[in-house]
Parts: C-alpha cells; sequence; structure tokens
C-alpha cells in the first residue's frame, strides 16, 4: 500500500484521536494523563508522519500530476458532493506547515497543560482542531473544505473558552465566533452562487471550466459586480472573518485569552491562514476579478499598517504577537490580491514557523512568570531561560526581516511584486508596516528579556527555563524560521526561486489574461531589496535604543503625542463602535423579540389556549350531574339534531 | 281475507309517531324510575306499530318480523332492568333517579 | 266500521298513554299501559297482521307488564315516593323537544304516503304459515341470535338481582355489581 493511499488517514487520526479522548473523558474521568498524552500527541504524530510519507511519494513520483482520493459521496436526491481529497502542490505546502507546525505544538502542550484541570479535554479538542484543518486544505471541493472551516471555527471557539469558569474566555470564544459567522455567511452565499453556475462545487471540474470560458464569468451578475467578481467579494469577506482582516479582525485579539499553545496553533499558523488558502486555490475566479483584488490588496495592506500600530503600544506579550499576526496577515493578502499568489503562500509557510515559535516562547515566558503576561513587570529574563531567549530572538529576527532568516525572503517577495505591479502607494504602506513590525518586535524582546526583572520577588524565584518537552518545539521550529526562507531564494540573490515554481501549476493560466510579470530593472530590485532591509534595520535599531536598557524609552513619544497615544492605547476605538452601533442595537431587537413577541405572543397564544380548554372544561363538567333524566334529554336532543340534519335534503 | 282499508296507513303512522312522543316526554319527565320504564315499554311499542304499518305499505312481511325481535328484545331490556332496580333499591331505598345521582361532577 | 274502530282505539291508546306518563302512582301507570297494550293490539290486527297482535297481548300485556307488576309488589313502592317532580326547565324542554320530534317526523310520513297506497290485503299477507316461513327460513340467524339474547338476559337478570352473600368475609366477590356503593 502506498503511502498516498493513506491519505484519508491524515485527517482520520486526529478525529478519531479527539473522539477516543472524549469518550475517556465522558465515561473514564479518571484515567490518566499519560493515555491523553500518548492519545492527544500520539496520533497527530502518525498522522504527521503519513503525510510527510505521502508528501514524499509525491514528489519523488514519475507523475506529478495531481492525486485525488475519492472516500464517498455524499447524496441527497441529485446532489452529490464527493468527500475526496487533493495532494497538488499547493495542498502539499500546507499539509506540510500544519502537520509538522501542529505536531511540534502538540509535543509542546504536553508539557505547558501539564498542571491543568482538563488536560485531556484539551488534547480532545487541540486534535478535533488538526482534523478540521486537514480537512479543509485536502479537500477537493469547497464543500469539504467548508466542513473543515466551520470546524476550525468550532474548535476554535472551544479552545479559546477553555477556561470556561472564567467570565472573559467564554465571551471571547462567543466573539470568534459570531464575527466568524458573518464570513461564513458570506462563504455560503459564494459557493451558492458557483454551484448554481457550474453545478459541482469540486475543484477539478470548476477551474478549467473558469479557464476556458472566461467570458462566462466576466459578463454582469449582481451588486454591480461580475459573476467573477461577485464570487470573489463572498469569499474574501469569508476570509475577512477567518483571518482576521478589517473589518473582521476584531476577534483575534480577545482570542488571546485560551492556552497559549492554542493562540500558537489557531491564531498564528493555521487557522487564520484558511483565508489565505483559500483565495491562493480559487485564484482562478479572483484573476477574472481585478478590481476585487485591488480591493483585497488594499484591505490588506491597511490592516497590516493598523495592527501594526496597535501593536506598538501594547504590553501584554500575548497581544503584540495576535496584533502582529493581524497585520502580517495583511501582508498576504496584500500579496494574494495583487496576483502575487506564491508570494502569499510563501509568506504563510515561513509565518507559521516564526509565529508560532514566537508564541511558544511566550508560552514559555508566561510559564516561568507563573501566568504574568504583562511586559512591564518582566525583564531580564535571558539570565533565567537562554533557549528561550535566543529561539524567540531568532522568530524575532525572521520576522523583522533580517537578511538570510526566513520572513525576509518571504516579505521581501511580496513588496517587490506590489512595486512591480505599480502600487508604489500599497507598497509604502508595506515598506512603514515592515518597520513598524521590526520595532514592537524587537521593542518586546527588550522589555521582556533585558534590563532588570521588574516582577515579585516571588516570580523571581520561581524563573526557570523551561522543561525539554517544551524547549525542543521551539528548537525545532526554530531552524524552520530559519531554514524555511530557502525555497524560495529569489533570482536577483543567485536563487532560483524554486517555491514560485513549485506552485505554479496551481496558478490558472489564462491565455488572454496573462498575468503580467512586468520586468524591473535589476537595478530598482535592489534598491528596493535595500530599503525594506533598511526598514527592518532602523525598526530594530531604534527599539533596542528606547528599550534596550530597561527603561521604557517609548514614554516620551507617549508625552509629545498624547492624543495618538490614547488612540492606539485604545485599538482606534473599534470595540466600541460595534459594541454602540452593532451590538446593543442587535441586543436590544432581541430581547424584543424575546420578550414581546415570542413570550407575549407564542407563548401567550398558547397559554390562551389552554386557558380556553380549561373553561370550556370547567363549563362542560357542570353537565355531568349524575342524574339520569338529564342525560337522558341530551341523548333526545342530540338525536333531534342528528334527525334533523339527515332529513335536511 | 280481503279487508277494504279505508284508513289511510298514514293514520296509523303518525298515531305511532304520537305514541313515541308522549313515550319521549314520559321517559324524560317522570322521576319515578318504574315510570321510566313504562315510558320506554310505550315507546318501544310504538315503534312496533310503525313497523307494522311500514310493512303493510311496502307489501313486505320484513316488517313484522322485525317486530318479534323488537319484543323479545324488549323482554330482555325489562327484565335486566328491572332485576338491576331491584339491586338499586336494596341498596339505597329508592328508585328516584333524582336520588341516584353518585356520578355527579 | 273499519274507521269507526280504528278512530275508537286510537284515542283510547293516546289517552292511556297519556295515563301512562303523568299519574303518580306507579301500579295506575302500569294498568294504563296494559290498556295502550291491547289498543295498540287492535291497531295491529287492522293493519292485517294478527299474529303480531296476539303476541303483543301475550307477550307484552301478559308477561312484561307482570313483571313490573310483580317488582312493584316487591319492592312496595309506595306512592309517597313520587311526589314532586323535576325542574320546569327539564319538563318544558322536554315537551319541547318531543313536539319538535311530532314536527319532524309527520311531514316525512305524508311525504313518503303521498307516492304509495297500500295494497290490497292478501291472504298470503296475513297468515302465520308466511310469517313462520320468514321467521325460521329467512331470518333463521336472527332468531337463533334474539334467543341466545333472551338467554343471556335471563342469566343477567338473576345475577343482578339476588341477595349478596350473607358473610363478608373478605373473598372477592362482588355478586351485585352495586354493592360497593355507598348509600
Amino acid at each position: 500500500m502506498r503511502p498516498l493511499d493513506l491519505l484519508w488517514l491524515v485527517p482520520a487520526l486526529p478525529i478519531a484521536g479527539a473522539a477516543l479522548n472524549g469518550l475517556i473523558c465522558l465515561f473514564w474521568p479518571k484515567a490518566g494523563k499519560s493515555t491523553a498524552t500518548l492519545i492527544g500527541v500520539g496520533f497527530p504524530g502518525v498522522s504527521m508522519l503519513v503525510a510527510l510519507a505521502a508528501i514524499w511519494q509525491y514528489l519523488h513520483g514519475t507523475n506529478p500530476a495531481p492525486f485525488e482520493q475519492t472516500l464517498w459521496s455524499w447524496t441527497a436526491g441529485t446532489f452529490s458532493i464527493p468527500v475526496a481529497f487533493l495532494l497538488d502542490p499547493l495542498s502539499v505546502v500546507m499539509l506540510f506547515v500544519v502537520t509538522f507546525v501542529g505536531f511540534w505544538i502538540h509535543v509542546y502542550s504536553a508539557g505547558y497543560m501539564s498542571h491543568e484541570a482538563g488536560y485531556r479535554r484539551y488534547f480532545a479538542y487541540l486534535n478535533l482542531f488538526m482534523g478540521a484543518m486537514l480537512l479543509l486544505i485536502l479537500g477537493n471541493n469547497f464543500l469539504v473544505m467548508f466542513v473543515g472551516w466551520e470546524g476550525v471555527g468550532l474548535c476554535s471557539y472551544l479552545l479559546i473558552g477553555f477556561y470556561f469558569d472564567q467570565s472573559f474566555p467564554p465571551q471571547a470564544g462567543r466573539k470568534a465566533f459570531i464575527v466568524n459567522r458573518i464570513g461564513d455567511f458570506a462563504f455560503l452565499v459564494g459557493m451558492f452562487a458557483l454551484f448554481a453556475k457550474y453545478g459541482t462545487l469540486t475543484y477539478s471540474a470548476i477551474f478549467p471550466k473558469v479557464v476556458s470560458a472566461p467570458e462566462a464569468l466576466t459578463a454582469p451578475y449582481a451588486l454591480g459586480l461580475t459573476f467573477a467578481g461577485f464570487v470573489a467579494l463572498c469569499f474574501f469577506i469569508g476570509a475577512m472573518g477567518k483571518s482576521a482582516q478589517i473589518p473582521l479582525y476584531v476577534w483575534l485579539p480577545d482570542a488571546m485569552a485560551g492556552p497559549t499553545p492554542v493562540s500558537a496553533l489557531i491564531h498564528a499558523a493555521t487557522m487564520v491562514t484558511a483565508g489565505v488558502y483559500m483565495v491562493v486555490r480559487s485564484n482562478a475566479i479572483y484573476q477574472l476579478a481585478p478590481e476585487i483584488g485591488t480591493f483585497v490588496a488594499i484591505i490588506g495592506a491597511f490592516t497590516a499598517i493598523l495592527a501594526a500600530s496597535i501593536g506598538l503600544v501594547q504590553n501584554d506579550i500575548k497581544k503584540v504577537l495576535a496584533y502582529s499576526t493581524v497585520s502580517q496577515l495583511g501582508y498576504m493578502f496584500l500579496a494574494a490580491g495583487l496576483g502575487a499568489y506564491t508570494a502569499a503562500v510563501f509568506h504563510l509557510g515561513t509565518h507559521a514557523f516564526f509565529k508560532a515559535l514566537l508564541f511558544l516562547g511566550s508560552g514559555s515566558v508566561i510559564h516561568a512568570m507563573g501566568g504574568e503576561q504583562d511586559m512591564r513587570k518582566m525583564g531580564g529574563l535571558r539570565k533565567y531561560m537562554p533557549v528561550t531567549f535566543w529561539t524567540f530572538a531568532l522568530g524575532t529576527a525572521a520576522i523583522a526581516g533580517v537578511p538570510g532568516l526566513a520572513g525576509f525572503f518571504s516579505k521581501d517577495e511580496i513588496l517587490h511584486n506590489t512595486a512591480a505591479t505599480g502600487h508604489w502607494g500599497l507598497f509604502a504602506i508595506g515598506l512603514f508596516t515592515a518597520g513598524l513590525t521590526a520595532f514592537y518586535m524587537v521593542r518586546a524582546v527588550a522589555m521582556t528579556f533585558f534590563g532588570k526583572f521588574r516582577g515579585t520577588h516571588d516570580q523571581e524565584h520561581h524563573l526557570h527555563e523551561s522543561p525539554w518537552v517544551m524547549t525542543v518545539p521551539l528548537l525545532v521550529l526554530a531552524i524552520g524560521a530559519v531554514g524555511s526562507g530557502w525555497v524560495g531564494i529569489p533570482e536577483l540573490l543567485g536563487g532560483g526561486n524554486t517555491f514560485h515554481h513549485f506552485l505554479s501549476p496551481v496558478i490558472a493560466q489564462f491565455p488572454e489574461h496573462a498575468i503580467e510579470h512586468p520586468e524591473m530593472a535589476a537595478s530598482t530590485e535592489w534598491l528596493l531589496l535595500i530599503a525594506s532591509v533598511a526598514a527592518g534595520l532602523i525598526g530594530i535599531g531604534y527599539a533596542f535604543k528606547l528599550y534596550g536598557g530597561g527603561e521604557f524609552g517609548g514614554a516620551s513619544w507617549a508625552k509629545r503625542f498624547p492624543v495618538v497615544y490614547r488612540l492606539l492605547d485604545h485599538k482606534y476605538w473599534v470595540d466600541e463602535i460595534y459594541d454602540r452601533l452593532i451590538v446593543k442595537p442587535l441586543g436590544a431587537l432581541s430581547r424584543f423579540l424575546w420578550k414581546g413577541f415570542d413570550d407575549t405572543i407564542v407563548d401567550g397564544s398558547v397559554r390562551a389556549l389552554a386557558w380556553a380548554t380549561e373553561l370550556s372544561a370547567e363549563g362542560g363538567r357542570l353537565s355531568t350531574t349524575g342524574n339520569v333524566r338529564h342525560y337522558a334529554l341530551y341523548f333526545f336532543l342530540g338525536v333531534l339534531g342528528l334527525f334533523w340534519w339527515i332529513l335536511r335534503s | 281475507m280481503s279487508l277494504p282499508h279505508s284508513v289511510p296507513v298514514s293514520w296509523f303512522l303518525v298515531l305511532a309517531a304520537l305514541l313515541f312522543a308522549i313515550g319521549v316526554a314520559g321517559a324524560l319527565t317522570r322521576r319515578n324510575g318504574i315510570g321510566i320504564f313504562l315510558s320506554i315499554e310505550l315507546m318501544l311499542n310504538a315503534v312496533n306499530v310503525e313497523l307494522v304499518g311500514y310493512s303493510r305499505l311496502l307489501g313486505e312481511r320484513t316488517g313484522q318480523v322485525m317486530v318479534l325481535f323488537v319484543m323479545a328484545v324488549a323482554a330482555a331490556e325489562a327484565a335486566v332492568g328491572l332485576g338491576l332496580f331491584i339491586a338499586v333499591y336494596r341498596q339505597r331505598r329508592t328508585i328516584d333517579v333524582n336520588r341516584l345521582n353518585l356520578m355527579r361532577w | 266500521m273499519e274507521t269507526a274502530i280504528f278512530l275508537i282505539f286510537a284515542a283510547l291508546a293516546l289517552g292511556s298513554a297519556m295515563v301512562v306518563v303523568t299519574h303518580k302512582s306507579p301500579v295506575y301507570a302500569t294498568m294504563s299501559l296494559v290498556l295502550t297494550l291491547f289498543s295498540t293490539a287492535v291497531m295491529f290486527v287492522l293493519l292485517g297482521a294478527p299474529f303480531i297482535g296476539a303476541l303483543q297481548v301475550l307477550v307484552y300485556a301478559g308477561a312484561i307488564v307482570v313483571l313490573f307488576l310483580f317488582v312493584l309488589m316487591l319492592l312496595n313502592i309506595s306512592k309517597e315516593e313520587h311526589q314532586q317532580e323535576g325542574q320546569t326547565v327539564h319538563r318544558w324542554v322536554a315537551l319541547l323537544g318531543a313536539g319538535a320530534f311530532i314536527g319532524l317526523v309527520v311531514p316525512l310520513i305524508y311525504r313518503a304516503t303521498q307516492s304509495r297506497n297500500a295494497g290490497a290485503l292478501t291472504e298470503e299477507f296475513v297468515s302465520i304459515r308466511e310469517f313462520a316461513r320468514d321467521l325460521f327460513g329467512r331470518y333463521l340467524l336472527q332468531f337463533e341470535i334474539v334467543g341466545l339474547l333472551l338467554l343471556v338476559a335471563v342469566v343477567a337478570a338473576t345475577v343482578v338481582a339476588r341477595k349478596p352473600p350473607a358473610a363478608p368475609s373478605g373473598v372477592a366477590g362482588a355478586d351485585s355489581p352495586i354493592s360497593e356503593v355507598e348509600p
């Protein structure tokens, strides 16, 4: 049996692990932690091995064609959707990222969550998430993707609200789920439109038709858009929700209420990237709707800079990373919107490594600080936790775009494509944001690891490096953060941009609307490269100047521009605006429908019916006098009535 | 033997209806249990007349046979009913139906 | 002459029926019923069913009424038991109902008899032989069932009316169905 035939095991194993752990939760609650760990880490581990074997076989096969494996068909009447998996270059990349990074985060969790109640429940949820995410990326049609999409949304809710005995986490979980729902609705509408037009949702059925008959999609369709534009917009709104872009990003910072490994896995490396995957998968449609593509790019760019600006003033280490994630996702959409699909996926991959690394590192710090997350209470931790410090620093360097590390290559690819397509305004935004990114990340590193320790005495005694079960994943991910960029070294620097060529079969080729790769002079390219490196280095340097000594150098800026500071500190009051404009009116409407409608009218009519029945019963009761003569009279009157009725004719 | 019939059959039928009505009124109105029974017998008798009348009208003998059966049933009913009355009287010392009202609400 | 006989006995029947229904004493009412039964027996003969008429006198007047009288004497029901009558409303409704009944039926009768006329009385119609042929021929099954019914009635009446057993030893056995009724 070839590994590729076992492809279905890749999502099935984590789901089975989740079910198994769930059942044990229900029926053997006293079972030891070791079984939970064995199942919870083991099953995804085997899944990863199968995935790697399948990828190996795929890459070294004689036939580079996409591999499809169909399990069975969902049929309802004439509507039939196959439950099938697809392995092609894009899903290979996603599969590798998800299983590899996911597995190491599972290992890390065994250490991080070892003292938590609900340990087994955690792994059940986390495995379920893995299964759903794998369904999402392996599905060969939009419906299987959607099942995975919804599944990861559910698991996100479950895991954000993991500490359900506190009041905030469940609220944050709800917020995530509800905001996601808005996007899901749009995604569904897009799927409906696609299905109405093509009668199928399978990629291999739709995309060739799109390429061969593009006129069908460029005719006007709805809302002043073409068909392609409409579907592209609907899908992007779905991506806005899942991948936290403006205006639906507000759930991600609050999602930090969940355990840190969850933040690493779901809100950095995998789930939030589902939107990018979806857009890249549907690139055939996006290519035919350039106006939507531009819209996507603009949203991406503005999200990037907005989130980065908020990240400048955050004091919670996880919140810094959360806004950073939103910002980096913005970069991915900037690329995808402008047609640089491979650049988007490239950044997705590198980001998964270094962001997961950063989150796990922060978890290590929080663990050592006994749960403290406020960086103002940290400081000088590099003495106590060298491994954590060095890996975290490496991740920071990667995200800041230090040359040679992963983030440098992927970010540069995006900026290069932005400039190459002539969007200099967006390029400027991207460049400035790169500087901001470097700044706030180094600020976080400095506040946490440099200077003097600012916490309490008890906390200081508690400081220690994390156990190997947590530090080994840090090291593995650090290797990835360094090395994952080397698959995409651009030609400018001597590489062959292997990654780009690897993914190109996934990008639809239109005979008439060929993607332009405008040629830039090599000198311009070098200039841009130097500019982006410079932005990063300036950010790093200035942050060190302000925070490196252990003081809060940014306070002087805050004093000079108090209004700006307040704006950033309050996250532009976006949450408050949403609350005032949307949440409260909706709540009032719901309350009205509940009290005024459901209770009064619906329940009221039932109550009235009961009351009427009781009344008539009370009345009817009086006729049972016990006196036979009365009964005989009723009888006779009834007979008379019957008689009259029959004789009417 | 052939009798001339100067009395139209309808007269008999109307008589029977009247007898029936009187019986109904009595069955509904009387308090005495025996009285109710007597009224019921009156009703059954009226029905018999009606049956025979129609039998004559239609020239069928089936009506007469039915009358026989009605009489038999009336006898059976009278026997059982009177037995019930005896049992009730033993218990309650009355057959005033107004007082036999245990199945009140 | 036939008309005269009819009118006399019809009047007799109606009159005695009224007495049955209204008289306070049950014995008098029973006696009146006998008179009614006799009158209707005459009606039967006039209608060409002499056998039925004879049966009426034999069975109804002779057996059933006697049964009534027996029970009356057995229970020694006195006059006082039945002084007041029931409520007025009830009586009026009953009377009105009876009137409505007449109002419904009589037109029906007239409609039914208008289109037909009774044929001449034939020997065949009147004879007992033909009657017997019907009873034991076409309607044999019904005849047998009625016999069964009478048997059941006799058994039932016996069971219902006998005295409850003397010793209340708690043995399961409600001989009289109404014996559990509290007075």
